[in-house]
Formats: structure tokens, C-alpha cells, sequence
């Protein structure tokens, strides 16, 4: 591992996290993870893996039965849920089912984090909101509701009001599932352009390995306003790291080369360069 | 045994907790009024048609029925206060209760329940905002004072509904003998008993459709079977409670 990632502050840890739902089998078995300021993960994993579970532990959505959990440098694990909304208030969280209200506007939506944590007047964050909309492309539907929307539009509302804030750690949950090729590949460039206007740390929930692919190798330019390859000697290639669950565990992490590099049938489905074969 | 006892203990215990924290949730800030006014429309305004006309053939066949056996003894000159007492203590209570219930208690469910498989729940908690607050406690509230008013219209319209039937189409009675009866048969106790109740029921209604909507699992089926749970257990617990609280005002 490269000493200067190890350098910078840690944004979240999860130590040995373990969470079963009642009696049940565990969802989350020991699971550790830690993700460093400036940092990319790309969680990868087959259907009911335990990544949203993970996801929304981090969040505090969900207790863990065993571990700890630090956020921003400290021990959360046991904060109550008042203190959990301060906590929540610096991460950005895109749902994998949405989580748009269905009883507001799409202006009232993407302004819902600002108007309910700083109790700021809908009419003072209007400029702000607007701008994020138009970011996302959706500059003329402000005034529409989500149900009105197609499912892609939905989810780049999402990532508008994942950002809003200006979150230190944003949590994308699925960004592309459902989507077709072409409007998948314009999401992972919105959240590209994301990562670097914000410099905020992200966790990116995929089953796509082309979304990996694409967060780890491009980066955006904003002169010509296009993703361009980030070079091979870029520090930035660094920060991209690749986790792979299975049954709520993590089995793998590491870089896209030790990913296309793995021997294990299970991990070697989610590398671009094997599936490509 | 002891496991087939298990599932509705927690589920009783859930509903303890939820209800305590949606009534300390009152008197703490911040209130969402307009969600408050929103319920009392959809809970109140929604389900005052179907109350007043259950209400007012309720009373008529209460009138009818007792007409038979009231003549039996020669006492028809009581309708009017067989039909107010059994309407204000029980029919009226527990009969708009059932009709909320099938109406409110599975909106609710449903409602809360779609908000839970999309995450807006989670969204909602993620964001800064108890979903207890700014779901549970409007409609516990609204519940609370709409369901009361209702029994009480249901009542007024059954007792009118026994008037038509007792004096114009069967002559019973006359119609100043009707009301004089009907109104001075009622007791204290009987408008106690007949505005607690609904009180109760209207905390039942209110938190067990938000509890199953709140618990829902399982995508859009599960807000189907939350949905048809919710109605289920609300009407049983309506009559399980109607049964204690009569027992309770018999005695006094
Ligand atoms: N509220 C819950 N109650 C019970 N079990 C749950 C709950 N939420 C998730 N699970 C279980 O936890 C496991 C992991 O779920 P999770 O949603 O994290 O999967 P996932 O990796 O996100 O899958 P997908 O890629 O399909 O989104 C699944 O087996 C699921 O059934
Ligand atoms: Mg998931």
C-alpha cells in the first residue's frame, strides 16, 4: 500500500462489523473497512452481499450487533440517534431505492437537507439548488414530482441531493442499477464530476465492474467539460481501491490491476478484463 | 410454545415503545403542524360520509329490531333510550372505529409502508428528521381529536336514524316522548364511556398502522400483507379493547 494514502486522516472505519436481522443467519460477518480523505471504493458484490446493510451501518441506519464504527475521527458505534443527525449532517447518501420523497417537488427534495438542518427559508437555498439541478441536468423540472420522472432522472436527483450539503463522505448505493448502458455511463461521469469539483471522499455500491473501471482510470477536465484517462504515473490511480463481498464478508480489496490479477472464480467475475474475455 | 408467543410479544412491546415515543413526541419541537392538518382532512373530512350514513342505519335497525321486542312488554315509549345508550356507548364508538380502521388504519399502513421498501424512511432519518416525529405523531394526533368528533356525528345522525324509524314509520312513540327519552337516559358515566373509548381507538388505529407500515419488509408485497395485518389487528384490538372498557364502566 502506498505510504501517502495511509498519511491522510481516516473518514470512516468499520471494525469487525457483524449484524444478523433477529435470529437469523449474519448479513455482516467481521467486517473492516477503512476509507481515508480523498479516497474512491468501489464495493462490489452478488445480490444480497450485505453491501446496502453495510452502507447503512456506516450511516447509523442500522445497529451493528458487534464492532465498532468511527466516523471523522471518532467512536460512533454508541452515539444516540440525536447525535447520529449531527454525524449524518457531513454524509451525502444516494439510496439504492431512491429515497426521493414522493410528497415534494423535486426543488423541495434536493432542498430538504439544507432547509431542515440549517432551518434556512426554501426561498434562500432556491440559487443554490437550482444549480445543483442543472449540474445534474435537470434545470427545468424543479417543479415536478418524483413519480413524474423516468428511473435515471430519479437517480441523477439523487445524486443532486446527495451533494447539496456538501458532504465530506458520499455514499452512492447502486447509482447505475436498472439502467441502460448510455444513461449509466452519463451517471458515473455526473459522480466523476462529483468526486472532483467536491474533492469528497466516496463509496460507490455497483454490480456494473465497467462503473469501477470508469471511476478508476477517467478523470474529468473541466476545460473541455469531458472525461479524459487519468496517466498511468498519476497519484490519483491510487486512490481508487476495489472491495469485493461475498455472504457479508469482504473477500477481497485492493487496486484494479490485483483485482484483474485474482485467481478466485468468485472475485475474478467482477474484473473488467476477465468478463471482457 | 413459547416461540408461537414470541412474535406478538416483541410485536406488542414495539407497539408500547412506539406509542410512548409518539405521545412524549407532542410537546417536543419541531411540530409539523401542516402535517397534522393534512391527517385530520384525509382521517376526518375522508371518513365523514361513510360515518354518517353507517351511523344513521345503524340507529334505524337498532330502532327496528327493538321495536319487536319492546312491544312484547308493552315499553315501545323506551326506544328512544335503548337506541342513544346502546349508540353512545358502544355502537357508535366501536362501529366508526372499524370504519376508520378499514379506511385509516390501512391507508396509514400502506402509506408509511411505501415510504419504507422505496428508503424514504431511511432518507428521511439520513437526513436529519425522526420519521417518528414527522409521521407517527401527526397521525396519532390527528386520529386522536378526529375520531371523537366522528363518534360523536355518528351517533347524533344513529339517533335520528332511530327517530325515523321509531316515530314516522313504525309510531312507537311520539316524537317529544322519543327525544325527552332519549336525552335524559344518558348519564354521565355513558358520555364518559362513550368519548373514552374512542380516544383508545383512535391511539389503536393510529400506531398499529404505523407500527406494520413502519415494519414493512419485502417490496411491494410486504405493503400488501402490512397493509391487510394492519386492519386485522386494529379491529380485533378495537373490540378486545371495547370489552375491557365496558367491563371497567359497568363496575364504577
Ligand atoms: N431489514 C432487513 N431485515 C431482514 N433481512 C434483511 C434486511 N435488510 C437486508 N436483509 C438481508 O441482508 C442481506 C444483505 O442485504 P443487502 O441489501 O445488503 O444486499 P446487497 O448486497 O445490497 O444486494 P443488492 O445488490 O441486491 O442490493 C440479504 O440477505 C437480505 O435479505
Ligand atoms: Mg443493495
Amino acid at each position: 500500500m502506498p505510504t501517502h494514502a495511509t498519511e491522510r486522516p481516516c473518514i470512516l472505519r468499520l471494525q469487525n462489523i457483524s449484524l444478523a436481522f433477529g435470529e437469523g443467519a449474519k448479513v455482516l460477518d467481521n467486517v473492516s473497512l477503512e476509507m481515508r480523505a480523498g479516497e474512491t471504493k468501489i464495493i462490489l458484490g452478488a445480490a444480497g452481499a450485505g453491501k446496502s446493510v453495510m452502507l447503512k451501518v456506516a450511516l447509523g441506519l442500522l445497529k451493528p450487533t458487534e464492532g465498532r464504527i468511527f466516523l471523522f475521527g471518532h467512536d460512533v458505534t454508541d452515539y444516540t440517534e440525536n447525535q447520529w443527525y449531527e454525524v449524518r449532517s457531513h454524509i451525502g447518501v444516494l439510496f439504492q431505492e431512491g429515497g426521493l420523497f414522493d410528497s415534494l417537488t423535486i426543488e423541495e427534495n434536493v432542498a430538504y437537507p439544507l432547509v431542515n438542518r440549517s432551518s434556512k427559508k426554501p426561498e434562500e437555498v432556491h440559487p443554490q439548488v437550482e444549480e445543483a439541478l442543472r449540474f445534474v441536468e435537470l434545470g427545468h423540472t424543479l417543479e415536478k414530482f418524483p413519480s413524474e420522472l423516468s428511473g435515471g432522472m430519479r437517480r441523477r436527483v439523487g445524486i443532486a441531493r446527495a451533494g447539496i450539503s456538501d458532504p465530506a463522505l458520499l455514499l452512492y448505493d447502486s447509482p447505475t442499477a436498472g439502467l441502460d448502458p448510455i444513461t449509466a455511463n452519463n451517471i458515473m461521469s455526473l459522480i466523476i464530476q462529483e468526486r472532483e469539483t467536491r474533492n469528497a471522499t466516496s463509496a460507490i455500491v455497483t454490480h456494473r465492474f465497467q462503473d469501477g473501471h470508469i471511476m478508476a482510470n477517467f478523470r474529468y477536465n473541466p476545460d473541455s467539460k469531458r472525461l479524459e484517462r487519468i496517466p498511468d504515473d498519476s497519484p490519483l490511480r491510487q486512490s481508487t481501491r476495489f472491495v469485493v463481498m461475498r455472504d457479508g464478508q469482504i473477500v477481497f480489496e485492493g487496486s484494479e490491476a490485483e483485482l484483474d490479477a485474482s485467481t478466485d472464480p468468485y472475485i475474478a467475475k467482477f474484473s473488467m478484463q476477465r468478463s471482457a474475455h | 410454545m413459547l416461540d408461537i408467543l414470541k412474535s406478538p410479544i416483541v410485536t406488542f412491546q414495539e407497539f408500547i415503545l412506539l406509542a410512548g415515543r409518539a405521545t412524549a413526541n407532542i410537546v417536543r419541537r419541531p411540530f409539523y403542524g401542516s402535517d397534522v392538518i393534512l391527517q385530520m382532512d384525509t382521517i376526518g373530512v375522508g371518513s365523514l360520509p361513510i360515518t354518517i350514513l353507517i351511523g344513521f342505519f345503524s340507529g334505524a335497525v337498532m330502532a327496528l329490531q327493538m321495536s319487536r321486542a319492546l312491544s312484547q312488554y308493552g315499553a315501545t315509549g323506551q326506544v328512544g333510550q335503548i337506541t342513544a345508550i346502546t349508540l353512545v356507548r358502544e355502537l357508535g364508538p366501536v362501529l366508526t372505529a372499524l370504519l376508520v380502521a378499514g379506511r385509516n388504519a390501512s391507508g396509514i399502513a400502506s402509506e408509511l409502508g411505501s415510504m419504507k421498501v422505496t428508503e424514504q424512511i431511511d432518507a428521511m432519518r439520513a437526513l436529519g428528521t425522526d420519521p417518528i416525529k414527522k409521521l407517527v405523531t401527526p397521525r396519532l394526533i390527528a386520529t386522536c381529536f378526529t375520531l371523537p368528533l366522528l363518534t360523536i356525528v355518528a351517533d347524533f345522525i344513529g339517533i335520528i336514524g332511530g327517530y325515523l324509524v321509531a316515530v314516522p314509520l313504525l309510531a312507537l312513540t311520539t316524537t317529544s316522548q322519543y327525544w325527552n327519552n332519549a336525552w335524559r337516559s344518558l348519564e354521565y358515566n355513558d358520555i364518559t364511556q362513550g368519548l373514552f373509548k374512542p380516544l383508545v381507538f383512535a391511539y389503536i388505529i393510529a400506531l398499529v398502522g404505523c407500527l406494520y407500515g413502519i415494519r414493512t419488509t419485502g417490496g411491494t408485497q410486504g405493503v400488501g400483507r402490512a397493509t391487510t395485518q394492519a386492519v386485522v389487528v386494529a379491529s380485533v384490538w378495537i373490540f378486545v379493547c371495547t370489552f375491557l372498557i365496558t367491563r371497567i364502566f359497568v363496575n364504577i
